[in-house]
């Protein structure tokens, strides 16, 4: 049944619905798919009995046309979601034999719409990383290779293991969560669609902090239809988490009309920075052509502030993780390693529980939060977050959505980056901006580089206008028509 | 002022108050708030936290705080903020405080506080804002292990702090009596000391008279007003001395041991933290609409300095009783339901007189009073209608206050009532001026002294039931 893990989303939905094929039969293909892609080491958690019972639940809702809008549908699960009863790790070994007590928001409603969990997936560790290289678990891999160079790829990160497993056609949908570019970068280096909505618009309950005043869901899908489809599973108030909105969810696939004549699309000239690699400049012209083949009309806008963006993202988000991950102590759960007494407990547990780069950002986050350097730092990074704001706020009074490049590069090979700290930190120059300004951003695939490896394109709207990126997405969908597969390597053991 | 060897020194005091908010919930939780319940069994997830649970403000906190803040006259802040204090501690699960630091729910207020010599001062108040509690360590449970009882870990906490206008330990005492008795009239804390839902952390300096501030120190968590004084007086005793012998004070945290009525440094100093306050991501900031804070202050209740007033000026109370009354909101309350429809003075003299002797004597509180005030009202008014006499009304209050009965019951049962029916005192009067002619011939003659002499010995043939009042007359009438 190998086309069924080939099908997209919305094509899957419609084929359970007719009764082309059944839950189960959908499952058990993803099961068989997930199984024979564990050479990627995209999944932490395999659940195959668990999605087998979901599958089931979800022939039964079928038969009695009860169906949710993702009835049976198999998704993979970011293991940064708390998940009841099945273990929730973040990628730390600080966390590797927790299991939660208690569901996410976010996968209560997917559970609650009727999808399937296949299983939890390989992130960077506390969503730190933009290669998945730091998760307990070992790096993760993107099923795409340059032809004629079996080198391994990084899939992006953090949301690695997500947009890995839903590139190697092993999974319809993943979830990912996005801090500074963790669901839009991956989508860009795996030829995926992947949304980040505003902050506030997915419940934040259930996922492990890494940096609150940024983290948000989104999905990792192979359509924009399916970016959309989930987006309306995933989101909503809820009165749990006091930073959601309490805002209707509109129908966002209703929202794919085709029609983007006179929509105004901005090019910020600061993201046009040296060193941009070539093809993904004529790519990203590309895609200025095809949107006014379209009928929108682009122009130049000015974002002044955004090269100060990627430095105070990197005092901002270490700051709030420094003080999420002071829970894990060894005193209530997790990992524990005694000590001689309580603060050596403390000091061991931390030291063997947290990989180099959380410990890294912890002592950034709690340097910049110290009794004078907080004004020089923290501060001053707030100041500037509201100015990339401010930036931000003026240019949408001129256009509707924003177009530029998801990430500076094609995804690299593992190990490239992993010793080059600030090369590693660029990947998220693009997408941090829209992140520390708490706006949706959409990557969408636009072609294959030179070397045969995907690249995607950015779109960002404004507050709560998903629905515009996501209508302009589906034009550069069917205008790049990227069909491009990765070969299963990993289905033949090489 | 504390006299030393050579010059006078002035006492600076400024009290850090922490007061549990009375709420069915936990300021950021769901979980209950109730004393005394089985370790661990108020516990949410967010009170553990455990990861990806996220603080929801608990708006019946708020709504204490703000009326806190009105209590206070103080300025309430429409928009304020919560913080992150940072620090590492078992009993405290996220290893940080969600508390708020620069901008506070509650600004500048002031409360008048009453002194022993019937003087009053008037007590700035710098600030109030909403924290959590933290949990509590048990160190006494097992020879090697600590245990941790989270249940009050994220109750909510007002800490009130005052400006450095206290100047000693009876000043304090009185600031913090008068606090403690403004939040239990407002019902926003039980002010129980010995519970721990009320204890201040006390800033003492000294100074030569006027001088800058000296350094201070903070003596930590201290649980009573006696303890308050004591620490005071010794700490600012201890500064003088370290002063006057050519010392200097360490700014510094200390303990207060009440074993021993000594304060002593917190183990070590190498453990100063460092908090990294900063602004608490997962929680909007507090925005008050002007409707929620008049809304409160139209509701509130009439307080101390208030009923003090009143008492005065409607009831024609002296300060003084009107001070003893109002300092206890249960003793007000009491007074006002047995001064209802009676005589003002009546009341307070039975309360603060006969039903304060007896609850003293017996070591209770007014709320565990035998005598109810409507019991109390009762018997003053079988005084007024003539069926006491005050020497009998003394003895049905005895009885009333150790069997708990309604004085009528008791009247009627020992046959206790006043006689004022003429005709029994008049033939009463008859027998004894008959049997005693010559001293009528006396009284006649001017001994008008012996008037006492007939009361009494009606009086003693009533066996104490006859009305003196009617007694009098009919004596006057017919000894002419």
């Amino acid at each position: 049944m190998a086309e069924l893990t080939h099908l997209t989303l919305a094509e899957a939905r419609d084929g359970l619905r007719d009764g082309e094929f059944s839950a189960t039969e959908l499952t058990e293909a993803h099961n068989a798919a997930i199984e024979a892609a564990r050479p990627l080491n995209a999944m932490v958690l395999e659940t195959a009995d668990l999605a087998r019972d979901m599958a089931a639940r979800s022939d039964q809702h079928i038969a009695k046309g009860e169906g949710g809008m993702l009835e049976g549908i198999p998704l993979a699960i970011k293991d940064l979601f708390c998940t009841e009863g099945v273990r929730t790790t973040a990628g730390s070994h600080i966390l590797d034999n927790f299991v939660p007590p208690y569901e996410s928001t976010v996968t209560a409603k997917l559970w609650q719409a009727g999808a399937v969990m296949l299983g939890k997936t390989n992130m960077d560790e506390f969503a730190m990383g933009s290669s998945n290289e730091t998760s307990f678990f070992g790096p993760v891999e993107n099923p795409w290779r340059k032809p004629g160079d079996n080198r391994s790829i990084v899939p992006g990160g953090s949301s690695g293991g997500s947009a890995s497993i839903v590139a190697a056609r092993a999974a319809l949908a993943a979830t990912g969560t996005d801090t500074g570019g963790s669901i839009r970068q991956p989508a860009s280096f795996t030829g995926l669609v992947g949304l980040k909505p505003t902050y506030g618009r997915c419940s934040r309950w259930g996922i492990i902090a890494f940096a609150s005043s940024l983290d948000q869901a989104g999905p990792l899908t192979r359509s924009v239809r399916d970016a959309a489809i989930m987006l309306s599973a995933m989101s909503g108030h809820d009165p749990k988490d006091s930073t959601s909105a309490d805002l209707p969810v509109p129908d966002f696939e209703a929202a794919l009309s085709g029609d983007i004549k006179g929509l105004r699309v901005g090019i910020p000239s600061e993201y046009r920075m040296e060193g941009l690699p070539e093809e993904i400049e004529a790519f990203w012209q590309q895609g200025v052509r095809w949107l006014e083949e379209a009928g929108a009309e682009t122009r130049e806008v000015t974002l002044p502030h955004t090269k100060y963006a990627l430095p105070a993202y990197y005092i901002v988000a270490p700051a709030e993780a420094s003080s999420n991950l002071a829970r894990y102590d060894g005193v209530r759960y997790g990992l524990r390693v005694e000590g001689d007494d309580l603060i050596d407990m403390y000091e061991r547990t931390r030291a063997e529980g947290f990989g180099a780069e959380v410990k890294r950002r912890v002592m950034i986050g709690t340097y910049v939060l110290s009794a004078g350097y907080y004004d020089a730092y923290y501060l001053q990074a707030q100041r500037v977050r509201t100015l990339i704001a401010r930036d931000f706020l003026r240019a949408f009074e001129d256009v509707d959505v924003l177009l530029t490049p998801t990430a500076p590069s094609e995804a690299f090979a593992v190990g490239d980056k992993s010793d080059d700290l600030l090369a590693m930190y660029f990947n998220d120059v693009f997408t941090v901006p829209a992140s520390m300004a708490g706006l949706p951003g959409v990557s969408v695939p636009a072609g294959l580089s030179k070397t045969g490896l995907p690249l995607g394109l950015q779109l960002i709207g404004k507050a709560f206008d998903e629905e515009t990126i996501l209508r302009t997405a589906a034009i550069l969908e069917g205008a790049a028509a990227f069909d491009a597969q990765p070969e299963a390597w990993w289905e033949t053991g090489q | 002022m504390i006299q030393g060897a050579s010059v006078e020194w002035e006492v600076v005091i400024g009290l850090e108050t922490h007061a549990q908010v009375v709420s069915n919930a936990k300021l950021f939780s769901g979980a209950a708030t109730e004393f005394g319940a089985e370790p661990n069994s108020q516990v949410s997830f967010v009170d553990a936290a455990m990861p990806g649970m996220l603080p929801v403000i608990n708006e019946v906190c708020v709504e204490q705080a703000v009326r806190t803040g009105l209590g206070l006259n103080a300025e309430i802040n429409r928009h304020s903020v919560f913080d992150r204090k940072n620090y590492f501690y078992p009993d405290l699960p996220p290893n940080y405080q969600i508390s708020q630091y620069k901008q506070p729910v509650v600004g500048e207020g002031k409360v008048i506080v009453d002194l022993e010599d019937g003087s009053v001062c008037e007590i700035g108040i710098e600030r109030l804002h909403l924290e959590q509690d933290a949990g509590k360590s048990l160190h006494d449970q097992h020879p090697d292990a600590t245990y941790v009882d989270l249940n009050r870990a994220g109750v909510a906490l007002m800490e009130i702090v005052s400006k450095p206008d206290l100047r000693n330990a009876e000043q304090a005492g009185a600031y913090v009596r008068k606090l403690r008795a403004i939040l239990r009239y407002l019902g926003t804390c039980d002010g129980n000391m010995e519970q721990g839902s009320m204890r201040c952390d006390v800033n003492v300096s000294v100074r030569k008279p006027g001088e800058p501030l000296g350094t201070r120190c903070e003596i930590k968590n201290v649980n009573s007003v006696r303890f308050i004084q004591q620490a005071i007086d010794y700490e600012a005793g201890r500064q003088v001395d370290i002063l006057e012998e050519g010392g200097k004070i360490d700014q510094e945290t200390r303990l207060f041991d009440s074993d021993r009525g000594v304060t002593r440094p917190m183990r070590s100093k190498e453990e100063a933290h460092d908090y990294r306050y900063f602004p608490e991501p997962d929680l909007l900031p507090l925005e008050l609409s002007e409707d929620f804070i008049e809304a409160i202050r139209a509701d509130l209740p009439e307080l101390p300095d208030q009923k003090k007033v009143r008492f005065v000026d409607v009831l024609g109370l002296s300060d003084y009783d009107a001070s003893v009354l109002v300092a206890e909101k249960e003793v007000a309350d009491y007074f006002e339901k047995v001064a209802e429809g009676r005589d003002a003075k009546t009341a307070v003299n039975w309360v603060t007189g006969d039903l304060f002797g007896k609850l003293n004597d017996t070591g209770r509180d007014i709320a565990d009073s035998p005598v109810s005030p409507a019991d109390l009202g009762g018997l003053i008014d079988l005084i007024a209608d003539g069926t006491l006499s005050g020497r009998l009304a003394k003895e049905v209050f005895e009885a009333m206050f150790e069997s708990g009965r309604p004085p009528a019951e008791i009247v009627e049962e020992r046959g206790l009532k006043q006689v004022s029916d003429s005709g029994e005192i008049e033939a009463l009067i008859d027998t004894i001026i008959a049997g005693n002619a010559d001293k009528v011939a006396e009284y006649k003659s001017g001994k008008d002294k012996l008037f006492g002499f007939f009361v009494g010995q009606v009086m003693k043939a009533s066996q104490g039931k006859a009305n003196p009042k009617v007694v009098n007359d009919i004596l006057h009438e017919k000894l002419g």
